[in-house]
């Protein structure tokens, strides 16, 4: 089926491209870019896009899938619907299922589940040690032959330094991103939140930031020693801003990401004890927020990432100590990123490479509108208001700080391989 | 007047004229305790849980005598032969509990914010009996109103407050309730255990305890948990003592008629030397206060028409 | 709560003044003087009046009686279908009353719930010989099987309308008036 996208206003970092087009896709790639009316395509599936914007397909490099092993929290299925809800075409999913993504066997069943029953394209990653456990490397030349596109231990950091530093090292055969979870479990120890004055009044441990820049602080001085890629996850400090900021001027191989959560709010949250504001890293104090937007600004940091943790609801509906880390972020992201624009920390130009070609071409994957490319796009209506609603999630899950939230521009078409 | 929640969750955030009504009423109650019949019908009829995740000889107690004295059915749930043991969570517990009608339901729970979680679910009223590091506000309330019966008001005085604020629950209920009735205080511990920001609460940081206590008019020890030595967050109890305990040179140090408290129960000799706790303390008059002024506080909680509330 | 007005003076000072004088005689009568006597005012207005009439008797008989005050909100019925809770008072019996004939004391005798609660609270402080009840007005409108055996005033009244004593010791002029829309 042949698609044309008519009148819409393309952005598309790759090529420079920042204008009111129309694309033409043709047997699931882009085909044509023209001016308005120029393009002509009998037969073809016409969309007005007038109004709205034309983007490479949103990539979200962070995401817990929960398949397999947590089915109840989310699956392949429904990670992927709540995806292409969202705008994005693509998403990494993360090691920690049950068992480990840390062979080829694990990694081929998430590619077939994901092509059986996905809603969008799904790029596993594997696990830097085997079973995650900060012993002994996981196959990586096997993990990336059977489509990994990196490794991470996400949730647990590799604390073994000397551990780390292999993983970089050997990573470099093959060329693949070290997705660093940073965090000194020993800082950590059993916080809940972030160390301040709100854990003082709620009489929660506190996590301090050091527990997260002591270890950013590592890995740079490792991708330095080594070469190696390594790619900052979920970064929430002022502290590994700075550092990434100026390991980046000296050269080292590093990127970086953050999650709406880290630039809109702030450990205020988590009063009430909400455990839908319990997530690790843990929300920071306003300077944090501030030195994240900065990050993000300049481009320190590279990508805008969800860190999509789903969880049921009875799982979160206990203590605050006793409930689980994370929040889901698929669904409300776009519109969350999009005050980014709004409050003019990023330019639309700046958002899309945040969301879709940095990240695509840290992964190798995507991210792009040249043509020949797969017709990867997302449409977005940037004026349309919503209201986060959980309940009309197509995740599994509905663990949001953002209910109730009123949202200005969604996706209102997300096509995948030109499949709308 | 009245209390304007259904609950009693901690200090922090309650006004003054609230704190005041309930130390009011705790001082009628206090007679009740002193009469040959220590008890009126005031709560016939209504059913008291005492939900206890956290052993507590003393709290318990205090709330059961506090219950029964005003002739509620109170029962006792601990952790040994609660469902907390079969994996049942703490919701559907308490739901359980209340679905066999329950007005008053104390809670003590290691999770901070445990009864605040309860608090928005159920009907019952919930007290929060200590949760955490977070709040004991009935502990703090009857520092209050021991201090009061003491000096004879609050207004002015200096409180200190030594020992491991990090954990304590007891500390945190206590800086609310004293800064909201106008008293000032004093935190002194070592840095290891004085949590991040405490001091935007209002109260003073010390590092000394001989500056921390000099000229007050009180100070409350705290208890300390002999297992924090193992976190590293002290070295040993006898540098612990030397730094951070009140014995008799350092009481006699730090003024005239320095009133000295502890919440229970002691570390004799830690943080507390025997003869400072048995000749100079009012540690047994802070326990006979606790039944009056839960009595107070299940009083207050138990009046007022909800649905017109 | 809506304002209500001055319908109708029922005692000035000096129908009150008489009527305890009256009332003072009338216990010393009934209990052959004041030997065995001990007043108990009911907080908040039964507790002036209590003083007075101590004064009343000890002038008449030249022997002091012991007085003693009794809040009853712990004792109420109505506890929890009120819209708050009332502060409790302070409660003060200076005495044993065990054997002792218990004169209890109330500005305005209405349901009689308040009596029956103050009898109850009597109880867990001791065995009196007898509790017998004096009252400056009776309103009528019994609930409970309740009389007062000293009555200042007989006063019919709606049970819309309110009854309200004010007393000197409280400030401002003593009089007892009804109160209506």
């Amino acid at each position: 089926m042949n698609i044309l996208i008519k009148n819409g206003h393309i952005i598309d970092p790759e090529n420079s491209v920042d204008e009111k087009l129309d694309l033409l896709v043709a047997d699931g790639k882009i085909a044509k870019l023209g001016k308005p009316g120029a393009l002509s395509a009998s037969g073809a599936e016409q969309i007005d896009a007038a109004g709205k914007l034309v983007v490479p397909g949103l990539i979200d490099m962070h995401v817990h899938l929960r398949e397999p092993g947590f089915e109840y929290k989310e699956t392949i299925a429904t990670g992927t619907a709540a995806a292409r809800t969202g705008g994005f075409t693509a998403v990494c999913c993360m090691p920690n299922t049950k068992p480990v993504n840390d062979c080829r066997s694990v990694t081929e069943f998430i590619l077939a589940e994901a092509a059986k029953n996905g809603s969008a394209r799904v790029y596993p990653v594997g696990a830097i040690t085997k079973g995650s456990q900060g012993e002994e490397l996981a196959e990586i030349g096997e993990l990336r032959d059977a489509g990994c596109v990196g490794i991470s231990d996400d949730g647990r950091p590799v604390m073994n330094a000397a551990m780390m530093r292999r993983a970089l090292e050997y990573s470099t055969i093959f060329d693949l991103p070290v997705l660093s979870h940073c965090e000194d479990m020993s800082l950590a120890a059993k916080g809940v939140m972030n160390e301040g004055f709100v854990a003082t009044e709620l009489g929660l441990r506190g996590i301090p930031n050091a527990a997260e820049d002591v270890m950013v602080a590592r890995d740079l001085a490792l991708a330095e020693l080594t070469g190696g890629r390594v790619h900052i996850c979920h970064v929430s400090t002022a502290g590994a801003v700075r550092m990434i900021r100026a390991a980046k001027d000296r050269g080292v191989r590093v990127t970086a990401e953050t999650c709406p959560h880290y630039f809109l709010l702030t450990d205020e949250a988590v009063r009430g004890y909400d455990t839908s504001a319990k997530m690790n890293p843990p929300l920071r104090t306003a300077d944090d927020r501030a030195a994240v937007r900065q990050g993000l600004a300049d481009g320190t940091i590279d990508v805008i990432v969800t860190d999509h943790a789903p969880h049921a609801s009875d799982e979160k509906a206990v203590e605050f100590d006793a409930a689980p880390f994370g929040i889901v972020g698929l669904e409300t992201s776009l519109g969350l990123s999009l005050k980014l624009v709004e409050e003019r920390v990023l330019t639309l130009t700046d958002l899309v490479t945040r969301m879709s070609t940095a990240p695509g071409r840290i992964i190798g994957r995507g991210g792009t509108l040249s043509v020949g490319a797969a017709a990867d796009i997302t449409i977005i209506d940037p004026e349309m208001k919503w209201t986060v609603k959980a309940a009309e999630f197509r995740s599994k899950s509905r663990n949001t700080p953002f209910e109730g939230r009123e949202l200005k521009g969604r996706a209102v078409r997300t096509i995948v391989g030109g499949v709308l | 007047m009245a209390l304007s929640s259904k609950d009693l969750l901690g200090l922090k955030g309650m006004p003054a004229d609230e704190i005041r009504l309930i130390l009011d009423t705790a001082a009628t109650f206090k007679d009740v305790s002193e009469r040959d019949i220590k008890k009126v019908p005031t709560l016939r009829g209504k059913t008291v849980i005492n939900l206890f995740y956290e052993a507590s000889t003393r709290t318990r107690t205090s709330f059961e005598l506090a219950g029964k004295r005003l002739s509620a059915d109170v029962i006792n749930i601990s952790t040994s032969t609660s469902s907390a043991a079969k994996g049942e969570t703490l919701l559907d517990t308490a739901r359980n509990i209340e679905a066999m009608k329950s007005d008053i339901i104390i809670v003590r729970h290691s999770c901070s914010g445990a009864p605040h979680f309860l608090a928005g679910r159920l009907e019952s009223s919930i007290i929060n009996a200590g949760d955490g590091f977070h709040e004991h506000p009935t502990q703090a309330l009857l520092d209050l109103f021991t201090l009061r019966e003491k000096l004879g008001r609050l207004e002015g005085i200096t409180v200190a407050i030594v020992g491991d604020i990090l954990h304590s629950r007891v500390a945190r209920s206590n800086i609310y309730g004293l800064i909201a009735m106008g008293a000032r205080v004093r935190l002194c511990g070592p840095p290891t255990m004085m949590p991040a920001g405490i001091e935007r609460t209002g109260a003073e940081v010390y590092r000394n305890m001989d500056e921390a206590i000099k000229g007050v008019q009180a100070v409350m020890m705290l208890r300390l948990q002999l297992e924090r030595q193992a976190a590293g967050l002290f070295p040993g109890v006898r540098e612990y003592a030397r730094l951070y305990g009140m014995n008799r040179a350092r009481l006699e140090a730090a003024g005239k008629g320095v009133i000295v408290m502890h919440p229970g129960p002691m570390n004799r000799g830690v943080e507390i030397a025997s003869d400072v706790a048995d000749n100079d303390s009012v540690i047994l008059e802070q326990v006979t206060n606790g039944v009056a002024v839960r009595m107070a506080v299940m009083f207050l909680l138990s009046g007022g028409n909800k649905a017109e509330a | 709560m809506t304002q209500q007005k001055e319908k109708a003076l029922i005692l000035d000072s000096t129908g009150i003044e008489r009527a305890l004088t009256r009332i003072s005689h009338e216990i010393l009568e009934k209990n052959r003087g004041a030997r065995e006597i001990g007043l108990i005012g009911i907080q908040r207005g039964g507790v002036h009046l209590a003083h007075r009439l101590a004064v009343k008797i000890r002038e008449i008989e030249g022997a002091p009686v012991p007085v003693g005050s009794l809040d009853i909100t712990m004792y109420r019925d109505d506890l929890g279908t009120r819209k708050s809770q009332p502060v409790p008072q302070a409660t003060d019996i200076p005495f044993d009353i065990q054997d002792k004939v218990i004169v209890l004391v109330d500005d305005v005798l209405f349901t009689g719930r308040t009596i029956r609660a103050a009898m109850n609270s009597i109880m867990d402080y001791g065995r009196p010989k007898r509790i017998q009840l004096a009252i400056l007005v009776d309103r009528g409108h019994r609930e409970l099987p309740i009389r007062a055996d000293f009555v200042g005033k007989n006063l019919p009244t709606s049970s819309k309308e309110k009854v309200e004593v004010m007393l000197a010791e409280d400030g401002g002029e003593e009089k007892v008036v009804i109160l209506g829309e």
